[in-house]
């Protein structure tokens, strides 16, 4: 199990690092990155005081390492509009969007699990085609106009949820149906397919045969096994989610880190950009990380090896 | 006390497939009595399994059960609520399965599945099933049984398995236990440990045994009645001492001819074998399934078979009376 | 004798397999459904200017916002009534589908090549190619789709083609996953293993003996990801950072009806329903395959 953690660990400091690579590569994507500060009107006397002032004249390793370093102590550097520390910035609308994101997955396993186990348990019934007509319709749906027909409806016509803002509990409604039945078709399908594999091992006879009821054997003998694959997804759905919440939080304007980097990229806003994506990045990788070992110690073939 | 403790008549089971309806096992019946073993003998997919399971009310919902009688201890089985027939399992009745590798949940300890056994059908603590599952485990000869309980299926051999599972099995005591190729997966010389293991216990604990095997020399070690399968049926049943010493039915004889007996069979003897293969029993079956491949068959074998028996129970299915045919002394020491 | 016995094998003869594809096609509603309405879509596109009948781009500022045929007050001009600036709605729709269509089959186009030769690659030869590839998967997996396209996106501007290659660049990761997988499949079967001792080239063992095995995988893949990028396309659209207006993408006939569906909700239902069927038919189009190339993984 050490073994396997530390591997583990040493893929995500690795991936961590390329990904920070190339998020900052980003920056000088669009040529100089100089010029983009100053605008177009700057002269050339301007932009040079410029990639002087920011150090943009230095071979790119040495910005990127220097920029690392930073990083790791967590400082991202000055966001250009806001004239403030990026770490800052994001901190403050960081807790939203994870809020969100728990809120979100947690919508999503507690309509996926339970619809992907009655599945199973009935296939070819009225029950199974509509988990599944669920899911067809989440997969094809896109996301922002969910959440636009969503407002449509309860905002508008019915006036029961406030369409936009982060004030109270109610602004979380909407969005975390919307984000949450974004990641629930896979989660659902993954639940119906493992209970369904499960169920006909031969486990699951035996706990028939010690004259365990149908409730016993589906939450105790079948989920407890079938649920290993889909905390990975789940995991695996999280870190797409929050890198998701862009879509939703710029549609309920809902002030999170999505709604930040909504507004960073259209203005440009190069260090904030980077460092959001670094910290979505990180975010995946922490949880998938988190899942394999979560994974292995649900598994007791893993976890006593 | 001398009801049977178990009692099938005319079970049929058919299993509904696309191209028609398969009639895998057609009207069979036997009667047990409590202490006694019957050991179901025939090749794969003659109906055994699926038979066991049907007495065990675990055959999958798509399959259809009948029968003219189906009673454990003068319990109607076909009228019972799933309420109530999951409170004979593994409680009054128990079942030991082929593949004690897949048949332990990976998830859970041995002590969880063996406590999981008893806490089911007693309202007791813990404490209790506890010492019960250690109890049991040194029954069936594990050593070091307290440790044991912690470990995961997947630290056990394959013969350690099927020990647990025995054990899981009697941890309620059961009237009648079905053990269906307990040992089919394991290596030889496991196969004979557990044999004796189960012969031995089953007697201690006066049960009803039934053991689905295709082994004959375990049947001749530890059957009380034997009942030969083939293509679905029962095409002969009798005490093991008329089985083997007056098979009736050419079935069986082929099936004793394949035995090799230790100084009586040269070396590099031919062994009997049985040419043809088994019919398909999907659609309407008429006559005798085994005439194709019978080397006594004649025309009337199509159409219906009598059922004979002699005073003593010895039945078989076969127009022939095949009087007289005494066993070449092949009974597998 | 063994009259009866044959004639019950007679009767249970199983259908030879064209048959039996053919069967399980067109028992398959979800891939009929699909593959109807895909065609039904491509057509409309491919023949958009003979459908519309107006021009896409044409603003007519004294016949804004038309309502569509079933409200009152519409103009049986525009079927679909106008936009904001009065252009037709059914054009710019019948047109949008023009850029759906395009931008997921060139996105799939270049992240199925990209992510082929790395799937492939990775599961044939092994080793430390394996590695790296396998590396940049969880590397391609950890960065936030959504977020870099728009990155990307607003850095180099938006325009089709740009928005195409961002998407293409970025949706190869399932595409790898699964050759790789495949090939680990197939790469060690006899009739590979026969290639490699009559001494075929590795193209040629690659191209001609585990592609055509694979290929089935691959067209899932493919469709699964279409849809995918035309999910994204729209939402990079909607969000602005995308194609950019006029271009009659749906993503931007929504972002543009937003302000609007306060009183008219038909400005976003119309384009959204379109892109949800569109979704939904090659989704299905891609189950269907999936199940119909291995009807046991059915789930």
């Amino acid at each position: 199990m050490l073994a396997f953690t530390l591997k583990r660990l040493g893929l995500a400091v690795l991936v961590t690092l390329t990904v920070s690579l190339l998020s900052f590569s980003l920056l000088f994507m669009s040529g100089d990155p100089a010029s983009a500060i100053a605008g177009e009107n700057a002269s050339a006397s301007d932009v040079d005081a410029i990639r002087a002032l920011y150090g943009f004249d230095r071979p790119f390793l040495v910005q990127y390492g220097d920029w690392l370093t930073s990083a790791l102590r967590g400082d991202f550097g000055q966001s250009y509009y806001f004239k403030m520390p990026v770490s800052e910035l994001i901190a403050d609308r960081l807790s939203i969007t994870m809020l969100l994101g728990v809120c979100g997955i947690s919508f999503a396993l507690l309509t996926a699990v339970p619809l992907g186990v009655a599945a199973a348990m009935r296939p070819n019934t009225l029950i199974d085609r509509t988990a599944l007509f669920i899911s067809v319709m989440g997969q094809a749906m896109p996301s922002f106009w969910f959440g636009l027909v969503l407002i449509v409806i309860f905002s508008i016509r019915l006036n029961w949820l406030p369409p936009s803002g982060s004030n109270g509990w109610q602004n979380f409604i909407m969005p975390t149906v919307v984000l949450g039945y974004y990641a629930m078709p896979a989660i659902m399908r993954l639940t119906r397919a493992g209970m369904l594999e499960v169920l006909g091992a031969d486990y699951i006879r035996t706990a028939r045969a010690k004259g365990a009821s149908e409730m016993r054997v589906m939450f105790k003998h079948a989920l407890r096994n079938a649920v290993v694959p889909v905390v990975s997804l789940a995991a695996v759905q999280m870190g797409f989610m929050l890198g998701g919440s862009i879509v939703v939080e710029s549609i309920f304007a809902l002030h999170g880190a999505g709604y930040l980097a909504w507004e960073s990229i259209a203005r440009n806003d190069l260090p904030t950009v980077q460092a959001l994506i670094l910290i979505f990045s990180l975010f995946y990788i922490v949880f998938t990380f988190l899942s394999d070992l979560a994974n292995a110690w649900l598994d007791p073939r893993i976890r006593v090896g | 006390m001398s009801d049977p403790i178990l009692s099938v008549h005319d079970l049929t089971i058919d299993i509904p497939m696309g191209q028609g309806t398969m009639h895998a096992v057609r009207g069979i019946g036997f009667d047990l009595k409590r202490g006694e073993t019957l050991c179901i003998v025939g090749e794969s997919g003659s109906g055994k399994s699926l038979t066991s399971l049907a007495i065990m009310g675990l055959l999958p919902k798509n399959l259809k059960r009948a029968a003219s009688r189906l009673e454990f201890a003068r319990i109607d089985l076909q009228h019972q609520k799933p309420r109530q027939m999951r409170d004979l399992r593994g409680n009054r009745m128990a079942m030991i399965f082929q593949e004690p590798m897949t048949s332990l949940n990976p998830a859970y300890t041995i002590g969880d599945q063996l406590e999981e056994a008893y806490l089911l059908h007693n309202k007791t603590g813990r404490a209790e099933a506890r010492a019960r599952a250690v109890a049991l485990l040194g029954k069936v000869g594990i050593t070091a049984a307290e440790s044991r309980l912690s470990q995961y299926p997947h630290q056990l051999s394959g013969g350690l398995r099927q020990r647990v599972m025995i054990a899981m099995a009697l941890m309620c005591a059961p009237e009648l236990i079905i053990a269906d190729e307990p040992t089919t997966a394991l290596d030889v010389t496991i196969q004979a440990q557990i044999l004796r293991l189960l012969a031995d216990l089953q007697r201690e604990m006066n049960m009803a045994m039934i053991l689905v095997t295709h082994d004959l020399g375990v049947v001749a070690r530890i059957a009380d009645k034997v009942a030969v399968m083939y293509a679905g049926e029962v095409v002969e049943q009798g005490t093991a001492q008329e089985i083997f010493r007056h098979p009736r039915h050419p079935y069986t004889r082929g099936l004793l001819r394949c035995i090799p007996v230790p100084g009586k069979t040269k070396p590099g003897e031919h062994l009997g074998s049985i040419p043809g293969i088994v019919p398909s029993l999907i659609g309407r079956m008429e006559g005798c399934a085994f005439r194709t491949r019978c080397d006594v068959a004649e025309a009337a074998c199509a159409s219906a078979v009598p059922e004979r028996h002699t005073e003593t129970g010895h039945a078989w299915r076969c127009i022939h009376e095949n009087e007289g045919h005494e066993n070449e002394g092949r009974v597998p020491a | 004798m063994a009259r009866t016995i044959d004639t019950i094998a007679e009767e249970v003869r199983t259908p030879s397999p064209v048959a039996l594809l053919r069967r399980r096609i067109f028992g398959h509603y979800g891939l009929v459904f699909g593959i109807t309405v895909l065609l039904v879509i491509v057509l409309i596109a491919l023949f958009a200017p003979l459908l519309a009948g107006h021009d896409p781009y044409a603003q007519d500022l004294a016949a804004r916002m038309k309502p569509p045929f079933w409200m009152t007050g519409s103009d049986p001009d525009h079927i679909l009534g106008t936009d904001h600036l009065g252009r037709d709605y059914l054009a710019r729709l019948l047109y949008g589908a023009r850029i759906s269509l395009a931008i997921g089959a060139f996105a799939a186009l270049i992240s199925g090549i990209i992510g082929t030769a790395m799937g492939v690659a990775a599961g044939y030869f092994g080793g430390r190619i394996d590695l790296i590839v396998t590396f940049l998967i969880n590397v391609r997996l950890a960065m936030p789709v959504v977020l870099v396209a728009l990155a990307v996106v607003a850095v180099l501007g938006g325009s089709l083609q740009v928005v195409v290659c961002v998407l293409g660049l970025l949706l190869w990761d399932r595409f790898a996953v699964v050759m790789r997988s495949s090939v680990l499949q197939v790469r060690d079967l006899e009739y590979v293993n026969a290639a490699k001792a009559i001494g075929c080239s590795t193209r040629r063992i690659i191209l001609s003996e585990i592609m055509p095995n694979i290929a089935n995988n691959l067209i899932v893949v493919a469709t699964l990801e279409m849809a995918h990028a035309i999910l994204l396309e729209a939402a990079l659209s909607f969000l602005g950072l995308g194609v950019q207006p006029p271009t009659p993408s749906w993503g931007i006939m929504i972002s543009e009806g937003k302000q609007m569906m306060l009183f008219e909700p038909w400005v976003i239902a119309i384009p959204g329903i379109a892109l949800f069927i569109l979704v939904l038919a090659i989704n299905l189009l891609g189950d269907g395959l999936r199940d119909v190339s291995a009807p046991e993984n059915k789930g």
